[in-house]
């Protein structure tokens, strides 16, 4: 058994060391992010390890109060990035992050409807008709509240048949055609394809998402997750996030 | 003569023990019971609880009407492809109980292939109504019930039913009187796993009824959007969940399932 670990420390070391790359970072970066942040990350990460070669970017996508708790509970992420400053809160209140955490992209709400626009949906007003099939996110959820605040400036009582667990699950049942409109974000839709149409409405300016970006304190490849860092707040981050339909805080 | 139990057998039979349990003990110690009693009488937990237990228990009746009837065939017919078949009956029980509830969608949803004529001949909608979360629970608990039923019949002895045929009675009195007393151990195991399944269903529903307080919004689904904001909550509707579920099995046990133990 003994030789068994002494066996797996030496290749524990040799994983850790392999030859420096240029700009002095290396090894693997786990970066914990939130699952609206899926497609722009990916891409981000790919565009990373070939800036920075010897470095090995690993995700996990989730809802960001999700990450939130496994990061409490002491997962070994590098990075932190949430979908909103609420569960960036749950992180530096247990000290996992004492540096302030750094807003990276903004998103908005835009109305979500199926191709063709069954329901002949116009604006937010429509959310009120009992008659017609609407979706939002729970309330418990970032993209929900944000819904509660929409509606709330705008006055309308919405008259939901369902209230969804995620953005996602929002989204299935529009582009399956279950429903007639629905809450959900702007990058959402676009990453939806031709199946779920956006419309824009003048009452989305009134629940700006923040998306808050942070390294952990105990982050076991602090150097690797300062740089990643500073990649998605560089201009070559800002263009990857500004084409998945984020805004630019 | 009793010899000493094996240790190979006792062993790990007391690791499988631990690892189903010590889950569970987690969740009472980090419970705050000090919050138990306020959430076991607020008004959702109240709702979410009532529903919970009238779809389940609905959903168990839809399984009992179609799935004995259902085991029968698999076990006593000769129809060909009857091993495929029994492979096929299963495939619920592999399936994430998500992709279940969006193949339900598929089918009898607003745009489905059967859901679409509902719509427009009859203008039922499933999606979304408490007979949607009916639906999804009866989809995915099902094949507990009918594998047990099967399992009973098979293993039960033809020949008494082959005795009541040759005293004349018609097959389906043969099932009413002969062939279902005597696998009622089976169907009863198989109702209260097709319950007890019914009762924590979460992704199937949640994907084809969706979660509105009230009509579709059972306690697995206020567990897990009570997570995303307070995770206290959820252990203490977890635990509520727990406690009734508990309490109705050993108190079926006592009424109902009178066999050896």
């Amino acid at each position: 058994m003994k030789r068994v670990l002494a066996v797996a420390a030496l290749l524990l070391a040799g994983c850790g060391s392999p030859a420096p790359a240029q700009t002095g970072v290396s090894g693997n970066v786990t970066v914990f992010a939130a699952a609206s942040l899926t497609e722009s990350f990916r891409k981000l990460g790919e565009e990373f390890e070939t800036a920075n070669p010897g470095t090995k970017v690993t995700f996990n996508f989730a809802g960001s109060s999700a990450l939130a708790q496994q990061i409490n509970q002491g997962a070994p992420a590098d990075v932190f990035a949430s979908a909103a400053p609420a569960n960036m809160k749950q992180v530096t209140d247990t000290k996992a992050v004492t540096a302030t955490p750094t807003t990276f992209a903004r998103n908005t709400l835009q109305i979500a409807v199926p191709e063709g626009n069954p329901g002949k949906i116009t604006g937010l007003a429509d959310f009120a008709k009992a008659d017609l099939k609407i979706a939002l996110c729970a309330e418990q959820v970032p993209c929900g509240a944000a819904s509660k605040k929409v509606f709330e400036a705008a006055k309308i009582t919405a008259a939901p048949d369902t209230l969804e667990q995620d953005v996602k699950a929002v989204l299935t049942k529009v582009s399956l055609g279950e429903v007639d409109a629905a809450l959900v974000y702007r990058t959402d839709v676009k990453a939806a394809g031709d199946k779920v149409e956006g419309k824009d409405f003048t009452e989305a300016s009134n629940a700006v998402n923040d998306y808050p970006i942070a390294a952990l304190d105990k982050a076991p490849n602090a150097a690797a997750a300062k740089a990643f860092l500073d990649y998605v707040l560089s201009d070559k981050g800002k263009r990857v996030l500004s084409e998945a339909g984020f805004a630019a805080p | 003569m009793r010899s000493r139990l094996p240790v190979v057998l006792v062993l790990p039979a007391i690791a499988g023990l631990a690892f189903l349990l010590v889950p569970l003990a987690g969740l009472l110690i980090k419970a705050p019971w000090a919050t138990l009693p306020s959430q076991l009488f607020s008004a959702e937990v109240g709702q979410a609880l009532r529903l919970s237990l009238i779809c389940a228990s609905l959903a168990t009746v839809v399984c009992l009407v179609l799935g004995v009837p259902l085991a029968w065939l698999l076990a006593r017919s000769d129809l060909p492809g009857r091993g495929v078949l029994r492979a096929l009956v299963t495939v619920p029980l592999v399936l994430p109980p998500v992709v279940g509830g969006v193949a339900l969608l598929l089918v009898l949803g607003r745009r489905g292939i059967v859901g679409q004529h509902l719509d427009q001949w009859f203008g039922i909608s499933l999606p979304f109504t408490t007979a949607g979360v009916v639906l999804a629970e009866a989809f995915v608990a099902m094949p507990f019930l009918v594998i047990s039923v099967e399992g009973a019949l098979r293993a039960a002895d033809p020949r008494y039913e082959e005795a009541a045929a040759t005293l004349g009675a018609s097959r389906w009195l043969t099932f009413r009187r002969v062939t279902l007393p005597s696998v009622m151990p089976g169907v009863i195991a198989g109702t209260v796993l097709c319950w007890a399944r019914a009762l924590g269903e979460f992704g199937a529903t949640i994907t084809f009824a969706g979660n509105f307080p009230g009509r579709t919004t059972t306690m697995p689904l206020a567990v897990y959007l009570a997570l995303e904001t307070d995770p206290d909550a959820a252990i203490v509707l977890s635990i509520v969940l727990l406690l009734v579920s508990v309490a109705v099995l050993a108190g079926l046990r006592d009424k109902w399932i009178s066999g050896p133990s």
